[in-house]
């Protein structure tokens, strides 16, 4: 099959995780659709690994690696807004504006 | 030839559709269940792009233990388990929606012009090659990542622990 309509799927992955982080407002949504990007990338560098029949398999491994890094992400990202929640009573981003001048 | 790119584009719609689900439902399980779908339906992908491992990688990692890790977030969080409309925020909507569908135009030009060639979907495995790579070439970065994964466990349990001095004295 062409390649094609797997990059632009990939693409729109993208997209769609881009609105989600721009819309959600809670906190663990947010990273719920920065799930969805790294999914994206990880499509196109197995759908490149493909297209090249790279002998060294370095889109595998890269995607292998992204997994990883994605999963420890999500371990301390959760760890932090459990924390935000202990103090602020809330997951809602919008209230989270200490930093804010 | 011809069943498999029906498969796939089979496929490629299931994942868009519940990517869609994803950030567009009002209620936060079922975002979490329509992941789900959308990483199984990647899954699928990776197998027909013979890449059986990967495949296999993201169904343990992500819809083992992320999914999980995910829920209990939304429960310990307290986000209203059913249908609520106070999860968006109505006011970013037209300026997000305006601004992902500017990008995938974007990458939807480029990638077009760019790339016109065919997948080779190939029958052979490569699980054996890619561990043979993993443990020789990318040894390094293999047992670093696997650092980072120890790094990151231990700062989210002390993070999340409770009885932390430091924390009780800087309440914010």
């Amino acid at each position: 099959m062409s390649i094609q309509p797997i990059l632009i799927a990939a693409a729109a992955l993208f997209s769609i995780g881009i609105y989600g982080i721009l819309v959600r407002r809670n906190a663990v949504m947010v990273l719920l659709s920065i799930e969805l990007i790294l999914n994206s990338v990880n499509i196109n560098f197995v759908a490149f690994n493909a297209l090249l029949s790279d002998v060294m398999l370095n889109g595998q491994i890269f995607s292998i690696f992204i997994i990883t890094v994605a999963a420890a992400e999500v371990g301390i990202g959760l760890a932090i807004v459990l924390m935000l929640f202990r103090n602020r009573e809330t997951a809602n981003i919008n209230e989270f504006d200490l930093m804010k001048w | 030839m011809e069943t498999l790119d029906i498969i796939s584009y089979f496929l490629l719609l299931v994942l868009l559709l519940s990517g869609i689900k994803v950030v567009t439902t009002s209620n936060v399980i079922h975002a979490a269940i329509f992941l789900v779908f959308t990483l199984a339906t990647t899954a699928i992908l990776f197998i027909l792009l013979a890449a059986e491992f990967v495949a296999l990688v993201l169904i343990l990692v992500y819809i083992g233990a992320v999914i999980v890790l995910f829920l209990f977030g939304v429960m310990i969080t307290r986000a209203p388990l059913g249908p609520n409309a106070e999860l968006d925020n109505d006011k970013n909507k037209i300026f997000a929606a305006l601004l992902s569908l500017s990008i995938f135009g974007i990458f939807t030009f480029i990638l077009i012009q760019t790339f016109d060639s065919t997948v080779v979907i190939s029958e052979g495995t490569s699980t054996k090659l890619l561990g043979e790579i993993l443990l020789s070439r990318f040894v390094f970065p293999f047992e670093l990542v696997s650092f980072v994964l120890l790094g990151a466990l231990i700062g989210g349990i002390t993070l999340a622990r409770k009885d932390n001095a430091l924390i009780d004295e800087d309440q914010i």
